[in-house]
């Protein structure tokens, strides 16, 4: 049934062909088809900074005095590359090392460090994930700032027990002599289209469990930068989860100045007063389109789009501020369902905001089956699937 | 760490530039009237793709006698841990060194304070060395809060001035190692990193990821295979195909010593100290061995036989062996050598009842250093929603 609908030879007229081949459409035989030409994806998205009058209008980067500095047009690949050299720039004990790190990574992220700061600052490991991690433990519990790539999030798990046994715990069971806070990790997650079952994971969920580690997530070019900076800053171990689909894929004017976002802070994308719609990463551009969809076939309905960041620790304030206003809340994320990190977030909203609470708490989550290859389409938690929990929760009789 | 006793005395009054360059000052003390030449005898080393070191070395007849006491403290130490545990006063898990003394003293002996080390969860003797009081150690086992680690890290998780614990994950630290002696060798300090593991330990796969990076990179790092011949309860030969630790880095030089003489450990520690900073990494097999079980919960007697550990005991001992070396070669007397043994169970005795006498950490430690304070998460849960902790 969800196969017909994709392959529905009458949607080809409805928009362009690309657009097509993202919209991972799982409507129901019968509906109205919901898309109806409405342009997707993190290319037509309204919420990136496109141009430098949206840098000077941003609140955030007013408040960090660098909304009306320079800025450079970047994807976030290149954001990230401009916080990796910011950071080699400004403290020397800094390196970046993992796995072809020094000819750029395989995603270019770290592209021309090398030349400029040294190999002995830049440097490939053998393909040792497990030995990159405790190895980045070691430079930091020395002082160092570690950044270690992980070159894709979905091998980050042989070095699973060195980031929460060792990097995590270090300071608590030393009562605080030592420390893996230098410590950051860089690994690219989620899914990318046709990346199969090992290229496309988002273990953010593992690490959310661990006391000590912090866990962020950024959409965007000029997130990223903020973020990473942030994290490698931080003075405890971070892993940076970076959806890889938006290396090339989301492009603003970035600030060319040094600047930090908060960790553990979320962001209000659009306000609304119906329903809060909780993502990251770039789930927040399917959602970002269930909304326009919902607002669309729903006249006089807003949604409130927040954007999580920070994982670990989590801004559950602003989400259950906001649910007590809407009364509804729908989670978005790629990872499997169970024991996701929806789970965990809608568990804190019902303690919290349960007599405020119109619906249940939607999940909408990939599938709790391996990220498959053949069937992407109907794993992800996309703008159709998002769009029909909005409508649900919103719809929702006792 | 407050130090109280003769010994504790003793070892602040030890030279700064003795432990600040051991090896400058060994040099210093055999120009010295007192200095006393050993010789350790033949095949207390064997070379993998390198000489041995000298079976010969000189040193200052007092430094002689120190590792002596060393040696006593740490097993004294260990016996109170052990007579602790037995009691119920710690709890938990608990690794004893006893038998393996001479590794922690003999490395110790080598290095200087700017040297690194890290090892497994059979920590006592190292914390000591690296400059722990026993006071210190003692109350971290029974969970107090003048513990060096607070009373919050226990038996497994110790630490001093560059000693990097005290590890519970078998092999983890072995990584850990090569990073820590990147930083040294980034910083261009003369400077080595000792990183220690077991002969179990010895076969996890990071142990090589490890080793792979260290000669990659030329690292600084002595890896220490304490060669105790059980892994838990279980043989080194079942467990490994091949049982010549200090050849298993392959393209890294190996040296295996007798790791019950504390000479040879530190003769073998000097050798290859000099050897790393210069060249890099070495691989070194202490062949040791453990009186007690592996842990506490543990009786060390279902998978070898009493007469073995019995064995051991009487014709290896690095103590008894040590000591009839000093006197062989006169460095000291019958009764100075009582009377240290002595002396080092009236430091430990007194160093226990100080430790008991100290309060367990306030509840409320329960939440400090689980992130740096000021950048902690919003707030950790307790068992009920009114024992969630907010940091701000």
């Amino acid at each position: 049934m969800l196969l017909r609908t994709l392959a529905a030879p009458g949607r080809r007229a409805l928009g362009g062909r690309l657009l097509q081949r993202a919209a991972y459409s799982a409507a129901v035989d019968g509906a109205v088809e919901p898309i109806r030409g409405l342009e997707l994806g993190v290319a037509h998205s309204k919420l990136l900074l496109r141009s430098v009058a949206a840098v000077r209008g941003s609140s955030e980067l007013q408040a960090l005095g660098v909304a009306d500095g320079e800025t450079r047009k970047m994807n976030m690949c290149q954001a990230i590359n401009d916080a990796l050299r910011l950071t080699l720039a400004s403290d020397a004990t800094s390196v970046v090392f993992g796995e072809d790190v020094a000819f750029g990574g395989v995603f270019r992220c770290s592209v021309g460090l090398a030349s400029e700061f040294g190999s002995e600052r830049i440097f490939n490991t053998p393909l040792t994930e497990q030995g990159i991690a405790g190895f980045g433990i070691g430079l930091a519990a020395m002082g160092h700032t570690a950044v270690a790539e992980i070159q894709f999030a979905d091998y980050i798990l042989p070095a699973f027990d060195q980031i929460v046994n060792e990097a995590a715990k270090y300071r608590y069971r030393s009562g605080n002599e030592f420390n893996a806070g230098g410590l950051t990790i860089r690994a690219p997650c989620a899914a990318v289209g046709h990346g199969g079952l090992y290229h496309s994971q988002s273990p953010e969920a593992f690490f959310a469990h661990v006391p000590g580690l912090k866990v962020v997530v950024p959409r965007s070019a000029v997130q990223a930068k903020g973020l990473l900076l942030a994290a490698i800053r931080d003075p405890n171990p971070a892993i940076v989860l970076e959806p890889k689909i938006l290396y090339r894929s989301a492009v603003e004017e970035v600030p060319a100045a040094d600047y930090v976002l908060p960790l553990g802070k979320a962001e209000v994308l659009r306000p609304g007063k119906d329903a809060t719609v909780v993502g990251y990463g770039s789930q927040i551009y399917a959602l970002e389109n269930a909304i326009q969809m919902v607002e669309r076939d729903m006249p006089g309905v807003s949604c409130e789009l927040i954007d999580l960041r920070t994982i670990l620790p989590y801004d559950v304030d602003m989400v259950a501020e906001s649910v007590t206003r809407t009364g509804r809340l729908i989670i978005a994320h790629e990872a499997p369902r169970t024991q996701g990190f929806a789970a965990e977030l809608a568990a804190e909203i019902q303690e919290r905001c349960f007599l405020r609470l119109e619906s249940p708490i939607e999940r909408v989550c990939g599938l709790s089956t391996p990220h498959p290859l053949a069937f992407e389409r109907l794993y992800m938690p996309c703008a159709v699937r998002c769009y029909e929990a909005i409508k649900r929760s919103l719809e929702y009789s006792p | 760490m407050l130090r109280f006793g003769a010994i504790a005395a003793l070892r602040q009054a030890r030279p700064a530039a003795a432990k600040g360059a051991v090896l400058q000052g060994a040099r210093a003390m055999a120009s010295a009237s007192d200095a006393v030449t050993i010789d350790l005898g033949e095949n207390v080393f064997d070379g993998y793709n390198i000489d041995v070191p000298s079976s010969k070395l000189t040193m200052g007849r007092e430094e002689l006698v120190g590792l002596y006491r060393e040696m006593q403290v740490v097993r004294r130490l260990e016996m109170a841990s052990d007579s602790s545990y037995k009691h119920k006063l710690i709890r938990g898990f608990c690794h004893l060194c006893t038998g393996q003394e001479a590794v922690p003293v003999g490395v110790e002996s080598a290095l200087t304070k700017k040297d690194a080390i890290i090892t497994a969860y059979r920590c006592h003797g190292f914390t000591y060395m690296r400059g722990a009081s026993p006071f210190g150690i003692l109350a971290e086992l029974m969970g107090r809060k003048e513990g060096v680690s607070k009373g919050k890290g226990g038996s497994m998780h110790m630490y001093a001035p560059n000693f990097y614990g005290g590890n519970g994950i078998v092999g983890a630290q072995v990584p850990l190692g090569a990073g820590i002696a990147f930083a040294q060798k980034y910083r261009g300090e003369e400077a080595c990193t000792v990183a220690l593991y077991g002969d179990g330990a010895a076969n996890q796969g990071q142990v090589f990821e490890a080793y792979n990076m260290a000669k990659l990179w030329d690292l600084p790092v002595l890896f220490v295979c304490e060669n105790n011949k059980y892994g838990m309860g279980t043989a080194a030969a079942r467990a490994a195909a091949n049982t010549d630790y200090y050849t298993r880095g392959q393209y890294i030089p190996g040296i295996r010593v007798n790791g019950m003489d504390v000479l040879a450990v530190r003769q073998a520690i000097a050798y290859a100290r000099e050897y790393a900073i210069s060249n890099g990494p070495m691989v070194l097999e202490m062949k040791t061995y453990r009186y007690g079980g592996h842990s506490m919960s543990d009786p060390g007697t279902t998978y070898r036989t009493r007469e073995e550990v019995q064995h051991m005991r009487s014709t290896s001992d690095p103590i008894t062996g040590y000591k009839q070396r000093l006197l062989d070669n006169g460095v000291a007397t019958e009764d100075e050598l009582k009377a240290i043994d002595k002396e080092a169970k009236k430091f430990i005795d007194e160093e226990l009842a100080r430790a008991k006498a100290i309060p367990e950490p306030a509840a409320a430690e329960l939440w400090d250093d689980v992130y740096v304070a000021g950048s902690d998460v919003p707030y950790l849960r307790g068992r009920v929603p009114e024992e969630t902790h907010y940091y701000s």
